[in-house]
């Protein structure tokens, strides 16, 4: 990789995995919860939010050096709401069916931690091209693990796949239906997200035990 | 009624926590132990209970599609939708200043424990998402906003009560390692929430008697109406006859 030095090229690779905004920073959790019932609306969220983060940590990180401390709170805000608007028009103009899914869950990305804590964390003490590298490193960790959450809900919830019917017809018996299959209503309601999160985050701990917290 | 019906329906059946999945990070992060649970989810019922009737004013009289009319005739066809985002959030940002300035001024004690965690009730999720909520289910008064505030605020406190609770005591018991802290946490939340959801059940009950009520009178009246047009008819055919 001749444009990214190694310690860019980590800046991207160690949210996905070993510094996961979700399963080991724990930001960012309400979105991550709510809205993936579905495969596609995740996929959206997950967009929005490396739009949103990756613009807002180049817009943070330029201005770094003339907001004065005492209100970068309410600078940090100011920006993300923009960028968050924005998402919202657009969504609300193309994809409306979609908008409606995700209802207040797009203003919400507003006060999702992730944000917030990259612009603290991040953006306020580096350069624009590191800030716009580490938010997208960030994003997309929070995406993988939104996907799938997403793909694991609806998969086993209505045995759908961003709509199609990967499964079989429930109704006509076809597929795995044929054979006795029946889909886990419970997959779709809210407490299975956190138990599937749970989940997701056993197996990575027991697969790499430096990140096993201390009793 | 209708104030104790949204309050007990925000309280249990909306949960912020385990319906919608509202201020996880800070629910997540502050719930070691019970003390600091309480500190920070009275500030949470506090913080929701001024800015949900506040935001509410807002969007009501300055926000709304038309809501300008009061200024004047030409003000009336503005729409500041978009920018509700915005305006929500300068406002809880401004309170939780606020609220900071006064805790450190009267509790010294509960600014220390509670630390870096009062900047951020700013950004926690369960503050924007009430008055976002708000709007979106377009509560009709200023003291239903107040009682939505304040409701959602002690479903908040509640379950980041109960959850520090168990966590304390699950200390000790021997978890799989790989679960330990953060991963067992999820999972306890996850049935505590299907332990709520019991509580769906106990208003929509009475919301489904409330209209049928009405609609078994309406066809009351229609039959009567009816009735009477049959008679009607009968006594001019008899009318005719004569």
């Amino acid at each position: 990789m001749g444009l990214l030095s190694k310690k860019d090229a980590a800046l991207i690779k160690d949210p996905l995995l070993d510094n996961n905004p979700i399963t080991i920073q724990v930001l960012g959790i309400c979105s991550a919860l709510a809205i993936t019932a579905e495969l596609k609306a995740s996929i959206v969220m997950s967009i929005s939010v490396l739009f949103v983060l990756g613009v807002g940590n180049v817009v943070i990180s330029l201005m770094r050096n003339i907001i004065p401390s005492k209100i970068r709170i309410i600078v940090q805000l100011i920006v993300v709401a923009t960028l968050v608007i924005i998402v919202d028009l657009v969504l609300k103009a193309f994809a409306y069916e979609l908008s409606k899914t995700l209802s207040v869950f797009v203003g919400l990305i507003i006060t999702n931690c992730i944000i917030m804590g990259r612009f603290e964390a991040f953006a306020l003490g580096n350069g624009p091209w590191r800030s716009f590298l580490d938010g997208i490193g960030n994003a997309v960790g929070y995406g993988i693990i939104l996907i799938a959450v997403g793909f694991f809900r609806e998969l086993l919830g209505s045995g759908t796949l961003l709509g199609f019917k990967v499964l079989g017809d429930p109704i006509e018996k076809t597929g795995l239906y044929a054979i006795g299959y029946e889909n886990n209503g419970f997959m779709l309601l809210s407490p299975m997200a956190l138990i599937v999160v749970g989940i997701i985050i056993w197996v990575q701990r027991s697969k790499n035990k430096s990140l096993i917290e201390e009793a | 009624m209708e104030h104790i019906e949204l309050f007990f329906k925000s309280i249990f059946i909306d949960n912020m926590v385990f319906a919608t999945f509202l201020g996880m990070c800070s629910y997540l992060a502050v719930s070691k132990k019970v003390s600091t649970a309480v500190g920070l989810g009275a500030a949470v019922i506090f913080v929701l209970a001024v800015t949900v009737p506040l935001n509410w004013l807002l969007d009501q009289y300055i926000l709304k599609d038309g809501a300008l009319a009061w200024l004047g005739e030409e003000y009336a066809s503005y729409d500041l939708s978009f920018l509700s985002f915005i305006m929500f959030i300068a406002t809880i940002a401004t309170m939780v200043q606020l609220v900071e300035i006064i805790v450190e001024k009267f509790s010294p004690s509960l600014y220390n424990s509670l630390g870096i965690f009062l900047p951020l009730i700013a950004v926690n999720c369960a503050i924007l998402g009430g008055s976002l909520f708000m709007q979106s289910r377009e509560i009709p008064s200023l003291g239903l906003a107040f009682t939505y505030g304040i409701g959602s605020g002690i479903g908040w406190f509640l379950a980041i009560l109960a959850i520090a609770a168990i966590r304390e005591k699950i200390r000790y018991s021997s978890v799989p390692p790989a679960l330990r802290g953060l991963g067992i946490t999820f999972i306890i939340t996850g049935l505590m929430a299907i332990g709520f959801m019991s509580f769906g059940g106990m208003l929509t009950g009475g919301d489904e008697k409330k209209e049928e009520k009405p609609a078994v009178e309406a066809k009351v009246k229609e039959v009567k109406v009816k009735e009477e047009k049959a008679k009607e008819i009968v006594a001019e055919n008899t009318n005719i006859n004569e």
